[in-house]
């Protein structure tokens, strides 16, 4: 038995792109938009850079695409079938697709791709690859996963950064780092690629042979490197650029420059990502180590203040340890607003003796800094006897790796699932000394452990729900970490490119849709 | 004529001495006219001067009231000049009596090792020495001090070099007085003037380089000072303008009135050099 989501899933894009389509678009033009920084290379999967993944994704797709609301589209395949157990995944291809260079795509470059290319170089399609036993190609058009456990996000794991098409008729038995076609990537994409000037611009053309009819619109996309955010600024504002992609420009600039004429803003096309910031708090000594403690600093903590003054009121305050762009979001739990009088009593009933801690902020700029203050004058209002202590990035990583802290600020992405994005903060089998990526805090509880591995692979979804909303519960009284923001990153452009961002990667994958009012 | 007077006839330094006597008044009413931190946040962010009674000089990119950030900052840029000119002082002076006094091999040692520090720009060896330590008021005023004393160093081995073979000395010595003595009691006093008009300006370019320091983000994160008010509005300059401006006014007024004391102190001190008025 297989199950009618695929369908429905697809008429709700169809839907989805028809509207886009209302407006009716006019052919041709090149939109001007900013990389940043330069990529170091362009091949999806070989390189896993932001910058890569925002030129590239418009060169390679994946299998298929997400909404804004992290629903898959169709894309490489134009329907999908789950079974009933949640362990085989078939995908019907679409039979229309050519490479840049001519040559049809088929179901073995995805088995190329995924059992191949990616097991040997892409370390984040490996982690979901451990939980795939088989991949083959039943004919030219259909691909069934067979999965070892019903593993929870691996519908979410085909976005184009992630699980790249890459063509196996130019890289099968070869060294794929040495391969003569990385400096010139053949993909399956709305735009092929033209030309790449070190330190100036990567251009992109029209791909006329896209299967998609009508698509794109534009005649191309030059993404052009502009190394000072100054600079990025001023080439915004004087017209030169049309598009800024989130985090090309400084947060203190967006303000004036969203306030110009005929500029336009989103939030949306981070979803995928969706940056979550948080503090690490130390869970092994000092006073971080009382739960009342970190109580108390969730509720001196003013976010809201944070929000609205140091991110121009972008983003939001999470209500729970997953972000609303996870999915699972427990959304009935009591929120530690800001309430110094309610931290000031935790304290007191812990009975703390004003022991020193310090802060070390995230050394990425201004607003970092500005946030750090931020949070050091909520504390020391609420009583708490606190001081900054000023590291550049190395220092902050080595801090961190060594466990050498208080309280520290940090982000990290979503990616769509909490068995992706979220778990490896909290699983106890994730200390480890030496990275500031994985559970810092120190935080071990055994039922929390047993809570995410479960629902990792419990299937359906109502499963999941279940045991994420009781681990949810518990890190909410326990507070592990500080949760500060789900970070919002704003994609600025003029307001004539119509249709910018109709996914959850934003202008990673955007312009296929887009064109120009002009 | 009174040394007060000697100084008081420059008038230039009789308005640097108001100045500065007005910036010491100011750090010292800042914790009676603004009790609470200065870090505080009050108010509604970027507020512009004027517009709103209590916030005289308006708010920061935070809500921070700029006038109690402007006179904390007094405090802590007044104490970072003094502590580091004095630390400087304490290196260079005996540093440059032993050279000049028993000149030959050990001046040669010493004026060498001297070189070695005026050879690395100032400026540049401060970030680095900052750098290392991890940015804290004492490192702040540790860094400030090893880049700004070999000009004393310098300045006194001259004074000594010039005074050793004065016939006061050569007296001291034959009634037997010992190195040391002659050292501290027979010819440092008499070097004290261009010392002590040395040091004047060293505060100020000691101010200026801990400006410097934080307008880079190598200040100390926890210390209000006015270079750290104008580093963290230069992002925002444009929309902003208070927030650098009368920081950076402050500096300007307190850098201007210590030289113009150093010059008074210059004349008043060495009245046969002073020029015809």
């Amino acid at each position: 038995m297989r199950t009618p989501l695929a369908l429905a899933i697809s008429a709700a894009a169809l839907a989805f792109s028809s509207a886009a389509l209302a407006d009716d678009p006019k052919q041709g033009g090149t939109v001007n938009t900013i990389i940043q920084p330069e990529p170091p290379g362009l091949v999806l999967g070989m390189v896993q850079n932001a910058p890569t993944r925002t030129v590239a994704g418009n060169i390679y797709e994946g299998l298929l695409r997400y909404t804004t609301d992290l629903e898959p589209m169709p894309q490489l395949a134009e329907s999908w079938d789950v079974s009933d157990d949640g362990r085989t995944y078939t995908f019907h291809l679409r039979e229309d697709v050519t490479w840049h260079d001519g040559e049809p795509f088929t179901a073995d470059d995805v088995v190329f791709s995924a059992d191949v290319f990616h097991r040997e170089l892409n370390p984040s399609a490996r982690a979901v690859l451990q939980h795939v036993e088989s991949i083959e190609a039943t004919d030219d058009h259909t691909v069934v996963f067979t999965l070892t456990d019903p593993f929870g996000p691996f519908l979410i794991s085909f976005e184009a950064g992630t699980f790249t098409m890459v063509p196996e008729h130019l890289y099968a038995d070869t060294d794929f780092r040495n391969n003569e076609h990385n400096d010139h990537p053949i993909g399956t994409g709305p735009f092929k690629f033209a030309n790449w000037e070190r330190g100036t611009v990567i251009e992109l053309v029209k791909n006329d042979d896209y299967y998609e009819d009508g698509l794109p619109y534009l005649d191309g996309v030059n993404w052009h490197i502009i190394p000072d955010g100054g600079s990025r600024a001023v080439a915004f504002e004087n017209g030169t650029i049309d598009v800024l992609p989130s985090g090309t420009v400084e947060n203190f600039d967006i303000p004036r420059l969203s306030a110009m004429d005929n500029v336009c803003m989103t939030e949306e096309g981070h979803e995928y990502f969706s940056p979550f910031a948080m503090l690490w708090m130390n869970n092994r000594e000092g006073p971080t180590a009382d739960k009342r403690f970190r109580q108390a600093v969730m509720y001196a903590m003013d976010r809201e203040f944070a929000k609205d003054v140091l991110w121009n009121g972008l983003g939001n305050v999470p209500l729970s340890a997953f972000g609303s762009n996870a999915r699972f979001q427990h959304d009935g739990l009591e929120p530690y607003d800001h309430n110094p009088e309610r931290a000031r009593e935790l304290l007191a009933e812990m009975d703390y003796n004003g022991e020193e801690i310090t802060i070390l902020p995230l050394p990425y700029g201004e607003t970092w800094t500005r946030w750090a203050e931020a949070v050091q004058q909520n504390l020391r209002e609420v009583g708490i006897n606190v001081s900054t202590q000023a590291t550049d990035v190395g220092g902050w990583n080595q801090r961190l790796g060594d466990w050498d802290y208080d309280l520290a600020f940090t982000y990290l992405y979503q990616y769509g699932d909490p068995a992706l994005g979220i778990s490896r903060t909290y699983l106890s089998d994730n200390i480890a000394k030496g990275s500031p990526w994985n559970n810092v805090e120190g935080y071990e509880n055994e039922r929390v452990d047993e809570l995410f591995n479960e629902a990792a692979t419990a299937f359906p979804d109502e499963e999941r729900e279940a045991l994420y909303s009781e681990v949810q519960e518990i890190l909410h009284e326990d507070v592990p970490v500080g949760w500060l923001m789900e970070l919002g990153f704003p994609t600025l452009f003029r307001c004539d490119v119509q249709n910018l961002v109709t996914s959850g990667v934003g202008v990673n994958d955007g312009f296929k849709d887009a064109w120009l009012d002009r | 004529m009174s040394f007060f007077a000697r100084f008081a006839q420059n008038r230039g330094a009789l308005i640097g001495l108001i100045i500065l006597l007005l910036i010491i008044v100011m750090a010292i009413l800042a914790p009676l006219l603004f009790p609470e931190s200065p870090w505080r946040m009050v108010q509604r962010p970027f507020l512009p001067p004027l517009s709103q009674d209590g916030y005289l000089l308006g708010t920061d990119t935070m809500g921070r009231n700029v006038a109690a950030g402007l006179m904390h900052g007094a405090w802590v840029s007044l104490l970072i000049g003094l502590v580091s000119t004095s630390v400087a002082l304490l290196i260079g002076v005996p540093l440059g009596a032993i050279a000049g006094y028993y000149g030959g091999l050990i001046d040669d040692v010493l004026m060498r090792f001297t070189e070695f520090f005026q050879t690395i720009p100032n400026f540049a060896l401060a970030i680095v020495l900052v750098a290392i330590m991890q940015p804290s008021i004492t490192s702040i005023v540790l860094a400030i001090a090893l880049v700004s004393w070999p000009p004393v160093a310098r300045l006194v081995r001259a004074e000594f070099m010039s005074l050793r073979h004065r016939e006061y000395v050569e007296a001291a010595r034959l009634v037997g007085q010992t190195n040391s003595t002659i050292i501290l009691r027979q010819i440092l006093p008499n070097t004290l003037s261009p010392i002590i008009v040395l040091a004047s300006l060293m505060v100020a370019t000691a101010i200026l380089l801990e400006s410097a320091l934080s307008f880079l983000g190598l200040g100390d994160p926890n210390v209000m000072s006015w270079g750290y008010m104008i580093g963290a509005a230069r992002t925002v300059i444009r929309q902003a303008w208070w927030l650098s401006f009368f920081p950076g006014v402050a500096i300007l007024l307190t850098v201007l009135a210590l030289n113009l004391v150093g010059e008074g102190l210059d004349d008043a001190l060495n009245p046969k050099l002073s020029r015809e008025r």
